[in-house]
C-alpha cells in the first residue's frame, strides 16, 4: 500500500538547526551539520512526523500525501 | 587532580556578575562529563562540551519526564512538577507544544515587529523626558517583554506588579524559602485560574483564550496543564529577555569599543544579538537535569539508566571546538550556532520573540541615545543574587 504514504521535505535553507524535529521524531529526522534532513523521504503516516512539522519554529518541514501532493502538515 | 569517581560540589561558586567560572573550561578539556554533587538530590553528571550538551538535549534516551517528583540532583529544594511543558517528553510534550507553536513561528513573530517598535519608542520617549539619568531595567528591559507577552497571552498589563513578584519567587534558588516559593506558586495559580474563568464566561482570541478552547472543546490538555502553561508562558516570556536586555547593555558598556562599533554600524545588530546570547551566561548554573532511561555512553563515561545529567549551555557556548576565540566577543561572528536557546524538543518556544525584542531594544537605544554610558562606575552595578538567572537589580544610564 503506497497511496497512504507521506513525502517529507526539509527546506535546508530555512532550517535553523533547533533540533526540535530530531527530538520529536528521532526515527524520521537527523541533523547533519546543523541542518535537518528526513531520514527517509517516503514514510508511513506517523503522528511524530506531523508533530515535528507542526512544531518547527521556522516552518521548514513540509509533509505531503505522496500520491496526491496534498499538504498534511503544517496546517495553514 | 580529581578522579572520575570523586564528585565536585556544584554549582562551583556563587556567580559573580556575568563571569563564567573557569572550572567549566578545565572540565571541557579534562573531564567533559564529570561527577557533581548538588545541594539537593545528591550526585549526577555534568556535561560541559558543545557536542555532549546537544546530545543530552536532543537524544530521547535522556528524559525530562523521568525527573518528575523524584529526588534528583538539583539546585532548588522543590522537586520537578509534572504538569509543565519543560517536564514532559514527546508525545505529551508535542501535544502541548503544538497548541501554541504556530503563534511563535518566525513568520508570526515578524508580524509583531511594528508593535514591538512602538512599545520601545514610547518607553524611550519616557526615559528621555525623565532623564538622564534613568534606570534601564525599569525603563526598558522589564516593560518591553512584559508588554509583549501580556498582549499575546491576554494578561492585563496592569497586574504586572503582582505577577512579577510571583515570577521572581518562582525563579528563586536561595533568595527565598521553600514556603515562600510554594506560596507564590499557589497565588500565581489562583490568579491564572481567574483569568481562565473569565474566558469561560467571555471567550477571547488571545493565547489564553485559545488554550481554554483547546481544553474545553477538544480536551487537548488538563486543567492543571492549562494553568501551568499560562504560568510558564508568562514567566519564561519575560524574565529571561528582561534580564538579557540589561545584561546586553551592561556588557556593551563594559566594553566601550564594542559599544562604539555597534553604534557606528547598526547593521551588525542581528549578529551582535546572537553573539551576546552566546557569550553571556544567563543561567547562574546548569539547572534542570535530564535522566538517562537506558545506559548511554557519553563523552567517555557510561551514564547508567536512572542517573541524572545536567548540561551547561553557557559552557557549550564557549567550546573552542566550535567557536574561534570563544572567550572573546565578536559582534560580527558568522555561523554562530550557539545553544543559548537550548536544543531539541525543548528548544526555546519564544526564541524568535526574544530575538525580535532584543534586536529592536538594542537598535533603538543606540539610535536614540548615541552617547549612552553608565551613570555610575560600571563596577558598582549590582546584580541580583540567589536566582536561577543573572540580571541587574538596576542599570543606571546617562546620555
Ligand atoms: C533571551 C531570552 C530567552 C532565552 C535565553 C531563553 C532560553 C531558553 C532555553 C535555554 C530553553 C530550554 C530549556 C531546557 O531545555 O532546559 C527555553 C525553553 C522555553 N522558553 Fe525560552 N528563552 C528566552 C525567551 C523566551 C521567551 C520570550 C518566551 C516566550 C514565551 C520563552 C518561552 C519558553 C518556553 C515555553 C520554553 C519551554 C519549551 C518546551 O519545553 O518545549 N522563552 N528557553
Ligand atoms: S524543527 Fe525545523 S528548524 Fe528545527 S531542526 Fe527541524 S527543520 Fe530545522
Amino acid at each position: 500500500m503506497t497511496e497512504g504514504r507521506w513525502r517529507v521535505e526539509v527546506d535546508g535553507a530555512t532550517c535553523i538547526g533547533s533540533g526540535l524535529c530530531v527530538g520529536t521524531a528521532p526515527d524520521h529526522f537527523e541533523l547533519v551539520k546543523d541542518t535537518s534532513h528526513p531520514i527517509n523521504e517516503l514514510v508511513e503516516p506517523a503522528e511524530a512526523v506531523r508533530d515535528a512539522a507542526e512544531s518547527c519554529p521556522v516552518e521548514a518541514i513540509l509533509v505531503r500525501n505522496a500520491a496526491t501532493g496534498e499538504v498534511v502538515a503544517p496546517e495553514q | 587532580m580529581t578522579t572520575a569517581g570523586e564528585a565536585r560540589t556544584y554549582p562551583f561558586s556563587e556567580a559573580r556578575g556575568l563571569e563564567l567560572d573557569p572550572t567549566y573550561r578545565a572540565l571541557r578539556d579534562e573531564q567533559p562529563v564529570a561527577r557533581v554533587r548538588l545541594p539537593y538530590g545528591g550526585e549526577g553528571w555534568l556535561a560541559t562540551r558543545y557536542a555532549d550538551v546537544k546530545t543530552v538535549m536532543s537524544d530521547p534516551r535522556f528524559s525530562r519526564a523521568a525527573t518528575v517528583g523524584k529526588d534528583i540532583p538539583r539546585t532548588t529544594p522543590a522537586r520537578q512538577q509534572g504538569t509543565t511543558i519543560l517536564s514532559m517528553d514527546p508525545p505529551e510534550h508535542s501535544r502541548l507544544r503544538k497548541l501554541v507553536a504556530k503563534a511563535f513561528t518566525a513568520r508570526q513573530i515578524e508580524r509583531l515587529r511594528a508593535r514591538a517598535q512602538q512599545v520601545v519608542d514610547e518607553l524611550l520617549d519616557r526615559m528621555a523626558e525623565q532623564g538622564p539619568p534613568a534606570d534601564l531595567v525599569e525603563g526598558l528591559a522589564l516593560p518591553l517583554p512584559i508588554t509583549m507577552i501580556c498582549e499575546m497571552l491576554g494578561v492585563p498589563f496592569d497586574d504586572r506588579d503582582r505577577f512579577r513578584a510571583w515570577s521572581d519567587q518562582l525563579l528563586g534558588v536561595t533568595a527565598f524559602t521553600a514556603e515562600e516559593i510554594e506560596q507564590a506558586r499557589a497565588e500565581f495559580r489562583a490568579y491564572l485560574a481567574g483569568l481562565i474563568e473569565q474566558r469561560r464566561r467571555t471567550p477571547s482570541d488571545d493565547m489564553l483564550g485559545v488554550l481554554v478552547q483547546a481544553r474545553d472543546e477538544d480536551d487537548k490538555l488538563t486543567e492543571d496543564e492549562l494553568v501551568d502553561f499560562g504560568i510558564t508562558l508568562l514567566v519564561a516570556g519575560h524574565e529571561t529577555t528582561a534580564n538579557q536586555i540589561g545584561n546586553f547593555v551592561y556588557t556593551l558598556m563594559a566594553n566601550p569599543e564594542q559599544l562604539a562599533k555597534l553604534r557606528d554600524n547598526l547593521d551588525l545588530v542581528p549578529s551582535a544579538v546572537e553573539e551576546l546570547l552566546r557569550f553571556i551566561p544567563l543561567g547562574n548554573s546548569a539547572a534542570f537535569a535530564r535522566v538517562a532511561v537506558e545506559d548511554v555512553e557519553l563523552g567517555g563515561v557510561l551514564v547508567k539508566a536512572g542517573e541524572a545529567v545536567l548540561v551547561s549551555t553557557a559552557s557549550a557556548n564557549r567550546d573552542a571546538q566550535v567557536f574561534d576565540n570563544p572567550d572573546q566577543i565578536d559582534l560580527e561572528r558568522q555561523d554562530n550556532a550557539h545553544v543559548a536557546f537550548g536544543h531539541g524538543v525543548h528548544h526555546c518556544l519564544g526564541a524568535q520573540l526574544a530575538r525580535l525584542e532584543l534586536q529592536i531594544a538594542l537598535k533603538s537605544l543606540l539610535t536614540r541615545f548615541p552617547t549612552l554610558r553608565p551613570a555610575v562606575p560600571i563596577e558598582e552595578m549590582v546584580f541580583k543574587q540567589g536566582r536561577l538567572v543573572r540580571g541587574l537589580s538596576a542599570l543606571p544610564v546617562a546620555w
